[in-house]
């Protein structure tokens, strides 16, 4: 049976050239994602913004959403966001944090619940009292900074420093370009997202490693070619790799937007947007700094001619063949 | 590489066959789960799903300290009364009450030092010799006759820390009084406690249950004469009317003092009522007070609300009584169960609430699994038309990672929800690429002119470097998130971290296992990928 390859083989792309269009292409992208998110800011859910949301679905009929509108004016709770939800008979209401504290939030709910009881089933009801969504966002961020703190410790222990500084900046632009996905798609941004832009940054630097990785093991073995070609060289060599595995986590990520259900769905497609992102910028991005730094002249410093550079993976056994 | 010794061969089925029979309870049916119980020695273990998929009820409470600092402020005003009375000392003027403290005027030096001593002496909290010391207060001296006592942060965090736990053990009185199956109560923090109930249908019944404090006392109704320092005016829903009606500030009884409360019917009008018993103590307060105010009405009050007030008809010495009050018989019902259960020591409020229905829950595992489903035969069909018979392997070797993490999710006790199937799902496209970076090496140790054997050796060997490496950043992710996340992100966090500790087992040691095996089995001349 013929095999099917995505990949062609033994390609001899000249990645490299592209460095000139894609910082540029990359600096305006990020910077776009920054202004927009400046400007028009995130669709941040009630986990950070606060508030209610509660998940309708009506018992007989269809969800009649203008009904549902209207119950801001009724209840006296101000503006409510309702929105069809997956199918037609489902809505879900939203309303922002209540004047009073935490237990005026509490009133709300019952107030909401009172009006809709007789005609709507209740699937899901969430509130987050003001506090709570605060700190939700300081343990988020937390969270993203130090994931990206680590990994740059691990990296700088298992590869050379510009290796790692390449990594995690490639890492922030795709953490930039994907806030600036939920910005521009307007998605809701919630706890459940921090879960989605951590997983890319574990992709992405799970990208730019396997990169790397080969980089190292190139510069080792070809010692006459400049940094460039070298990283071409690296870059071809994996780049089937490469192909098929984006290839087969979005595949898996399709079906989660497609059967995985209304709750995941902002999650499937900001990792999805993450899986692309991670890819280019492992090629376009992370790689070509290296070119920058020169990492060559101290890889090329530490292993001296006639030592099994080229079969020794690993940083401690060649820094000890150094000394 | 490819001699392949049986012994490990056969440690790696028999590793499979126990984490199939791990998994295989989750599987069944229930009634098939209950056959299976009868012949295992012991319960089966199955994997425990997380609120969003079985659907109920995560409340997060807090302990208001603000209405605790207020008891606090109470209580140092009451010691300080009874401090000034025991020393004899006389005050100018009455005990100011501030946000945080009290404040009197003695005079008299050497009455001032003996009241600053007193107080100072009891500042030091109980249990202070085992927690190591806590000021719960400080007495200032001023020159101009001044005392001022102000209670310290550590005091009042203190306070909170204990009122956590007192809390948690009556809301699981409460909780399990009500009926309610495998809740679950815990600390989170200094000032605030989960709930978790699974399964339930009525949020607003447990956040009614949870959030009354039911504090309980018997006070007199105030005389007209009583000078307004003594009395208070508290809420009374009499007639169907809402109104106030002013009462002595002094408690007679407390709810601590009783032992039981049951629901029952008054044996004149039938209407529910409540019927308690009080300890000895309290019975001999009730007896003596009820003795003294013969003709008097008496409020029954909780949580500063008047529930009703009955005249005293005579002496009540037996150590029982009712308290009616137009109660339904469920509302009768609650209020026993939370007499029985004690009152809170502070106001919890609810700060976040998420509720799930059965309904949504059952409709999210379908959706899981589907998509599951879907992403298993897209991304196995993938592997076997690009890499044919090792592609065959690298599927086998999924299907048993997928069994793998579920088996460690039950050995564990982790918790699945909705993102943790996602995590799942995720990892069947990352558990591959350990697969992909193998084969691909293989490939091309192949192209550049290695023999078959070789090559297989030196892609394997090479590969398994990098997938450490690239490995290692994803589980720092998912470490991560396990360690800042919470509730469901968690779940997506276990198994996006099992998963990835699990593929390592699969796609490096199985298929390293089949092709091995498949090698000596064919001998082939060429590689078929």
């Amino acid at each position: 049976m013929p095999l099917l390859r995505l990949a062609p083989e033994n390609t001899k792309f000249g990645f490299m050239r592209f460095r000139r269009y894609s910082y540029p292409f990359s600096a305006f992208l990020s910077i776009v994602s920054v202004v927009m998110f400046v400007l028009v800011g995130m669709n941040f859910g009630i986990d950070f913004a606060g508030g209610t949301l509660m998940e309708v679905r009506a018992k007989a009929g269809d969800a009649d959403l203008a009904q549902l509108r209207s119950l801001g004016e009724q209840t006296g709770l101000g503006h409510i966001e309702v929105q069809g939800f997956g199918n037609r008979t489902d809505a879900t209401i939203r309303f922002g944090v209540q004047p009073g504290g935490d237990a005026a939030q509490e009133v709300a709910v019952k107030k909401v619940q009172a009006a809709l009881d007789d005609r709507y089933e209740f699937r899901r009801v969430e509130v987050v009292g003001p506090r709570v969504s605060g700190e939700l966002v300081q343990s988020g961020t937390i969270g993203v900074v130090v994931s990206i703190f680590a990994v740059l410790m691990y990296l700088w222990f298992r590869f050379e420093w510009q290796f790692a500084v390449g990594a995690v900046i490639a890492t922030m632009h795709d953490l930039l370009l994907t806030v600036g996905f939920f910005s521009v798609t307007h998605l809701e941004f919630n706890t459940t997202s921090i879960a989605a832009i951590l997983t890319i940054v574990g992709y992405s630097l799970n990208e730019a490693v396997i990169v790397l990785d080969r980089i190292r093991e190139v510069m080792r073995k070809y010692k006459r070619l400049s940094t460039a070609e070298m990283i071409d060289m690296s870059i071809n060599a994996v780049l089937p790799r490469t192909i098929m595995t984006a290839t087969t986590v979005f595949l898996a990520l399709l079906a989660l937007v497609l059967f995985g259900g209304e709750v995941i769905k902002s999650f499937s497609l900001a990792m999805m947007w993450g899986i692309f992102v991670g890819t280019y910028s492992s090629i376009f991005i992370c790689s070509p700094i290296l070119i920058y730094l020169g990492v060559r002249n101290e890889v090329r410093a530490e292993s001296k001619p006639g030592t099994p550079g080229a079969s020794g993976n690993r940083k401690p056994s060649s820094k000890l063949a150094a000394e | 590489m490819m001699r392949f010794a049986t012994w490990k061969v056969v440690t790696i089925l028999l590793g499979t066959l126990v984490a199939a029979l791990i998994v295989l309870p989750s599987l069944l049916s229930p009634e098939a789960r209950a056959g299976l119980d009868r012949v295992l020695p012991g319960p089966a273990k199955t994997i425990v799903l997380g609120l969003d998929l079985q659907g109920g009820a995560h409340l997060l409470l807090e302990v208001d300290s603000a209405s605790l600092t207020k008891t606090s402020v109470d209580n140092l005003r009451e010691d300080a009364r009874r401090l000034l009375r025991e020393n004899g000392v006389k005050l100018a003027g009455g005990i100011g009450v501030q946000s945080r403290g009290i404040q009197f005027r003695v005079p008299d030096a050497t009455e001032r030092g003996k009241i600053v001593g007193a107080l100072t002496s009891a500042s030091q909290s109980l249990g202070a010799a085992l927690t190591g010391a806590v000021q719960d207060y400080t007495v200032t001296d001023n020159a101009d006759g001044l005392v001022q006592v102000q209670l310290t942060d550590a005091g009042i965090a203190n306070k909170i820390h204990r009122a956590v736990d007192q809390s948690i053990e009556v809301l699981r009185r409460r909780i399990d009084a009500s009926g309610t199956k495998e809740p679950t109560i815990q600390r989170e923090g200094n000032d605030r406690i989960v709930v978790e109930v699974p399964g339930l249908q009525d949020t607003q019944h447990l956040k009614d249950l949870l959030g009354t404090t039911a504090k309980l006392e018997f006070r007199l109704v105030a005389d007209p004469g009583e000078s307004p320092a003594d009395v208070e005016n508290l809420p009374f829903y009499k007639n169907n009317k809402p109104g106030t009606e002013a009462i002595e500030k002094r408690v007679m009884v407390q709810g601590e003092d009783l032992t039981d409360a049951q629901p029952g019917f008054d044996q004149r009008s039938g209407e529910p009522v409540v019927d308690f018993r009080f300890n000895l103590r309290g019975g001999q307060k009730f007896g003596e007070v009820t003795a003294q105010n013969v003709g008097k009405p008496f409020a029954i009050v909780l949580d500063n609300q008047i529930v009703s007030d009955p005249r005293i008809l005579g002496p009540i010495t037996g150590g029982s009584g009712q308290i009616s009050g137009n109660f339904t018989v469920s509302q009768a019902n609650d209020l026993a169960v939370l007499l029985r259960a004690g009152a809170l020591p502070a106001k919890l409020t609810v700060v976040e609430e998420r509720t799930v229905g059965p309904g949504l829950g059952q409709d999210s595992i379908d959706a899981g699994e589907r998509a599951a489903l879907v992403a298993g035969v897209l991304v196995v069909a993938y592997m076997l038309v690009t890499y044919g018979v090792f592609g065959i392997f690298a599927d086998i070797a999924l299907a048993v990672h997928i069994m793998l993490i579920f088996a460690a999710m039950v050995l564990l006790g982790a918790t699945l929800t909705l993102p943790g199937i996602a995590g799942i799902v995720l990892t069947i496209g990352m558990a591959v690429d350990a697969n992909v970076l193998i084969y691909e090496r293989i490939r091309e140790e192949n192209h550049a002119g290695r023999s078959v054997i070789a090559s297989l050796d030196s892609g394997f060997k090479r590969a398994f470097a990098t997938i450490v490496d690239s490995n290692v950043t994803l589980f720092v992710a998912a470490l991560i998130l396990y360690l800042f996340g919470s509730g469901p992100v968690r779940g997506f966090a276990v198994s996006l971290g099992l998963g990835i500790l699990t593929s390592i087992v699969t796609a490096v040691t199985m298929t390293r296992m089949m092709i091995a095996v498949w090698y000596r089995a064919k001998r082939p001349q060429r590689l078929p990928i």
